[in-house]
Parts: structure tokens; C-alpha cells; sequence
């Protein structure tokens, strides 16, 4: 994975926030742009050459994406549905929203569907407690869910993978 | 009564010019004309007390910071907002970032920071553009960058996503997350008021505390403070959430019952679906959860209110916190054990495990509930769980060891007999909840008390 010229502006940017010699400051918001970069996750290659920008050893590297959740370490799907399963989320019926997707989607909590498509990751909660049962999908947060917003929000993800093909 | 929610509602406050028009940046023009110090008193004058949880005088921790020659200083905003049952900075970030904003510029120029930073959680990933935003905006008008209103002072204010991680939302971890490590808590002293991020003087304070800044310095000091009750001064937004009519963010200043704040129009209008109250967790998941009845009143019998104070009488024997105000309410039909249980699975998950009573410890505590939920508990284990908790208080470096096990506490302390039914009644348990039980009941107040 190499950094497109745009994306290293960015890096470059981000550097420049912090003082002389702390660019280690950096290395969140950069393996952000990393995983963005990589289709969603960080390879061991992805996190060398952050590390290589950053000029840090490759272990400071691994030791913070290991940490960190919102890092992935494995190949996601295209979408990932991130359902908040905390307390607040619970009282409102996020149980039967994983459920659901388990069902209608045929995966497990962290796995993927076969054709690359959706991964269900249940996740802490994520802020959104009065808005609950709710999922992050990418940058967005979809709220109020409910059965028929989950089969919508799936109908959605499957146009936008077409319109781009 | 609404300082920080006023223009919440004015289609646009989102961008500079309407913020602005509304009395926006006001507070920066009259801080310019005061001196740091004299900010500072005015913070001190008003009371206003952290908004993250822990409540700590702000005035008192900026005071606290030190100030060597030659070194710089660095004003830092936690918007890592992961307190199960919060979600009111958010709220503020994404409909007043201006606000924030105003306040961080105030209080970088009372503080010294030249260089600003506004940690924020991942997941609030697009926020992080409209804040962005808004530093732009506010920097083309000349309230960032250098010389500020002529003023000599400069200052840039920068965001940081975070990775997704709750611990990074104690300060010292959130010091090593924004230096780029992992996100385990420090040993203090050295507080970071003397060694904060890049071992230079720091201050690091909510984003709530940080938009009060604002009405504090454009009212002064003795007018916020006379807002409130007692110690608790101001406004606090609160984030209701569970089964209430009406979830969402208010601003009240602290005088209302939590009967008034639960079941007024004016708030959360009652309980949703014609249910009744059964419990409450008042100020986000860390802090005890209550049955309606020593919700509504203390133990004593007497009104319980919205405040820091009444929140807590009775102790953690019959009392909670005002915490975070993520007030998180559970009708008749919710299952004590089950919430718990979620808790106890998100503090295992989010445990740095840098200390063993808690990376071990939420495990067990974890493991336990689960069995006991999925009707595999012993009556034994309730005890055990007890034991587990008392073992992990006090005895971690950072508060996550304490929000582990003060919910645990608490529901058990509580709601003894609900855990006690799912062990006897194992197979009804899964098909069914415990109900309400006595829980709304009257207060009992024994002779002599």
C-alpha cells in the first residue's frame, strides 16, 4: 500500500500540527487515512510504511492498531454494520436488531457475507444512546433502527456497490 | 433556563455568519480586554464544575497549571465521549460548534495554549468536518491564527481522532493516545497540569465545561453562579436515554425533582408505552444504578433533585451521582441482570488492561453475569461477584476500575433478589423478566431514623 499524492498532503498536514519532533502525535489519524486507503483494513504492509512516513519502529505501530478498535487487522466487507449492544441500546431492542441481520444476511457476529459485501461487527456503544438501536455504517450513523430500515439500509448498500462497478 | 441550548434551534447557528448575528464571539472580545488571570477568577467566581463526570472545580484545576519560562502549554478538549448513556457533547459539536469553538478560544488565551487540541472519539467521524469546519471559519474571520484582534495572542485549534477506545477518555490516556500511543492511564502526580502531553503543562477539560466558558465570561462569574443550587451551579446538559417518551439532550439548571425531570412534558414527558418506572442509572453507566423509589426520593423521604448534591445523598448506600447527565431510564418490563450484564461486557471490552484487578476482573465479573443471565448462575456467584468488585475499587491506577465495579455493586446492592430469582428460576428467566417487583414501592423508613 503506498499513499496516493493527495493522501500524503494530508499526512504532511497532519505532522505539522504538533510540535518539532513529535510526529508520532500523528499515528491515529494517519492509520486512519492508512485503512481508508487499504479498503478498510490495515495490513502488515499498510502499517509498515506508516511507520517508514512517521519515521517510527514498525512495533509502535502494531502496539496502537492492536489497541485500538476501531482498527481493523483482518479484510472487512465493503460495508460494515458496527450495532451498538450496550445497555442503552439494549433497552431499545438492539438484541433483535443483530438478530436479525444475523439472520437475513446468514453471518455471524464479525464475519463476512461470501461475496465480500457486509460485515457485522457488534460494537460498544457508540453515543447515540437516545437514538437507539442504532448501527455506524462508515462515517454515518444510522438511528432509530428497526426491521425494515435494516432491510432498506441493505438495499442501499447493494445499489451503491452496482452504481460503482 | 438555557445558556448553552438558546440558539440550539436558529436554522443555521451551524455556520459562522448566523452563530454571530446571534451574539456569537462576544465572550472573545471581552476576554481580550481582560487579563488571563482575571478569566481565570471569573471561572473561579462561577463555580462551574467539570462536566465530564468527575465534577471537579474548573477554576481551581486551571489554577493548578503550571507555568516555567520557555515552555509551552497546551489547552487539550476531551470529546471522547464513550460514557455509556452520554451523548451530549455531541450534541453541542454537531448543532453548535461555534460554541465550542468560542469557549476554546477563551480559554486557550487564559490558559496560555498557543496550540489547542480537540480530541474527539473515532466514531464521530463526521464531526470531526464540521468542527472543522467551523475552525475555518473562525480563523477567516480573525478569531484564530496569529495576533488575534490585535491582541499579540496566537493560537490554532486542532482536532484528533481518536480509535475507539473509552479509556481515552481519562485524561491521562487521552495525553498518550494524542502522543500517538496506546491509550493506557498515567501514574499521577505528576498531574498533568505540571506533565501533560509532551511532558509540558496541560489542561484538559470537557467539551460541555469548555462551551461554558462562553455565558460565563459574557454574564460574569456571580451571575452563572447564581444560577443552580448550592455547589451546583449553572446549567448541565443532560442526555436521557432507555425507555422515556421523550430521549434527547436538556439543559436544566439543577433545581427540578427528577419526578418533575422524568415525567413533565417539559422533559422527558413520562415513561413510553403507558409503563411504569422501574430504575435509573442518572449520570451515564459508571455510577449506581436506583430503584424507582430511592430515584424519586432519598432515603430519608425527602424530594430528590437534579443536582450534583441530591443526586449523591445517601452515599452509594442509597444515593448515585450526577456523573456525566447520562440519565439512562429502564420501564417495568427492562431486566436488571441483562443491562448489568451489557455493562459489565463493555468495561471488559474497553479495560486498557495495563492494571490485573481490572483486566481480570471485568472478565470474571463479565463471565459471571453472563451465566447467571443465561440461567447457569449459582446463588454463590452473586457473592463472588460482590467479592470480585470490592477486589477492583480502589485498586487500579485509573477510574475505569471504579466504573467497572460501582454498577456491578449497585445492582446487586439494589436488586438483590432479581439476580436471585434468575438462579432459582432459570428456565422461567429466559422466557420471562422479573417485572417491578416492590421496586416503586413507597419508601420504608425504619423507627427511629
Amino acid at each position: 500500500m503506498k499513499f496516493s499524492a493527495e493522501k500524503l498532503n494530508k499526512v504532511k498536514e497532519i505532522i505539522a500540527r504538533y510540535p518539532e519532533g513529535k510526529q508520532k502525535s500523528a499515528l491515529i489519524p494517519v492509520l486512519h487515512l492508512a485503512q481508508e486507503e487499504n479498503g478498510g483494513w490495515l495490513s502488515t504492509e499498510a502499517m509498515d510504511h506508516v511507520a517508514e512516513l512517521l519515521s517510527i519502529l514498525p512495533i509502535e505501530v502494531y502496539e496502537v492498531a492492536t489497541f485500538y478498535t476501531m482498527f481493523n487487522l483482518k479484510p472487512v466487507g465493503k460495508f460494515v454494520f458496527e450495532v451498538c449492544r450496550t445497555g442503552p441500546c439494549m433497552l431499545n431492542g438492539s438484541d433483535n436488531i443483530i438478530e436479525y441481520i444475523k439472520e437475513k444476511l446468514s453471518i455471524r457476529e464479525g464475519e463476512t457475507t461470501p461475496d465480500g459485501m457486509f460485515t457485522l461487527k457488534p460494537a460498544e456503544c457508540l453515543g447515540a444512546c437516545g437514538y437507539a438501536p442504532m448501527m455506524q455504517l462508515g462515517k454515518h450513523y444510522r438511528e432509530h433502527l428497526t426491521k425494515e430500515k435494516v432491510d432498506a439500509i441493505i438495499d442501499e448498500c447493494r445499489r451503491n456497490a452496482a452504481n460503482n462497478n | 433556563m438555557k445558556l448553552l441550548l438558546e440558539h440550539a434551534h436558529v436554522e443555521g447557528i451551524r455556520y459562522y455568519d448566523t452563530y454571530r448575528k446571534h451574539g456569537g464571539y462576544r465572550s472573545v472580545e471581552k476576554a481580550f480586554k481582560m487579563t488571563p488571570d482575571e478569566i481565570v477568577e471569573e471561572v473561579k467566581k462561577s463555580g462551574l464544575r467539570g462536566r465530564g463526570g468527575a465534577g471537579f472545580p474548573t477554576g481551581m484545576k486551571w489554577s493548578f497549571l503550571a507555568k516555567p519560562e520557555g515552555v509551552p502549554r497546551h489547552l487539550v478538549c476531551n470529546a471522547d465521549e464513550s460514557e455509556p448513556g452520554t451523548f451530549k457533547d455531541r450534541y453541542l459539536m454537531e448543532f453548535l460548534p461555534h460554541l465550542l469553538i468560542e469557549g476554546l478560544i477563551v480559554s486557550s488565551f487564559a490558559l496560555g495554549s498557543h496550540a489547542t487540541y480537540i480530541y474527539i472519539r473515532g466514531e464521530y467521524a463526521w464531526i470531526v468536518d464540521i468542527l472543522e469546519q467551523a475552525i475555518a471559519e473562525a480563523k477567516n474571520n480573525g478569531w484564530l491564527g496569529k495576533n488575534i484582534l490585535n491582541s499579540g495572542f496566537d493560537c490554532e485549534i486542532y482536532v484528533q481522532r481518536g480509535g475507539g477506545a473509552y479509556i481515552c477518555g481519562e485524561e491521562t490516556a487521552l495525553i498518550e493516545s494524542l502522543e500517538g500511543k496506546r491509550g493506557n492511564p498515567r501514574i499521577k502526580p505528576p498531574f498533568p497540569a505540571i506533565q501533560g502531553v509532551w511532558m509540558r503543562p496541560t489542561v484538559v477539560n470537557n467539551v460541555e465545561t469548555l462551551a461554558a466558558i462562553v455565558p460565563i465570561i459574557n454574564n460574569g462569574g456571580e451571575e452563572y453562579a447564581k444560577i443552580g443550587v448550592g455547589r451546583s451551579t449553572g446549567t448541565k446538559l443532560l442526555s436521557v436515554c432507555g425507555n422515556v417518551k421523550k430521549p434527547g439532550i436538556y439543559e436544566i439548571d439543577m433545581t427540578q425533582s427528577v419526578e418533575e425531570f422524568i415525567f413533565s412534558d417539559e422533559y422527558c414527558g413520562g415513561i413510553a408505552n403507558g409503563k411504569r418506572l422501574k430504575a435509573c442509572i442518572p449520570g451515564g453507566s459508571s455510577v449506581p444504578i436506583l430503584p424507582a423509589n430511592l430515584l424519586l426520593k432519598t432515603a430519608k423521604g425527602e424530594t430528590r433533585y437534579m443536582n450534583y448534591e441530591s443526586l449523591s445523598d445517601g452515599g452509594f448506600a442509597t444515593g448515585s451521582m450526577m456523573g456525566s447527565g447520562g440519565f439512562i431510564v429502564m420501564d417495568e418490563e427492562q431486566c436488571v441482570v441483562r443491562h448489568t450484564m451489557t455493562l459489565a461486557r463493555f468495561y471488559n471490552h474497553e479495560s486498557c488492561g495495563q492494571c490485573s484487578p481490572c483486566r481480570e476482573g471485568t472478565g470474571w465479573m463479565y463471565k459471571i453475569l453472563k451465566n447467571i443471565e443465561y440461567g447457569k448462575g449459582k446463588l454463590s456467584d452473586i457473592d463472588l461477584l460482590w467479592d470480585i468488585q470490592r477486589k477492583i475499587e480502589g485498586n487500579t491506577i485509573c477510574p475505569l476500575g471504579d466504573a467497572a465495579a460501582w454498577p456491578v455493586a449497585a445492582a446487586i446492592r439494589h436488586f438483590r433478589d432479581e439476580f436471585e430469582w434468575h438462579v432459582n428460576n432459570p428456565d422461567e428467566a429466559q422466557n420471562r423478566n422479573f417485572g417491578l417487583a416492590h421496586y416503586a414501592d413507597p419508601i420504608h423508613i425504619p423507627a427511629g431514623a
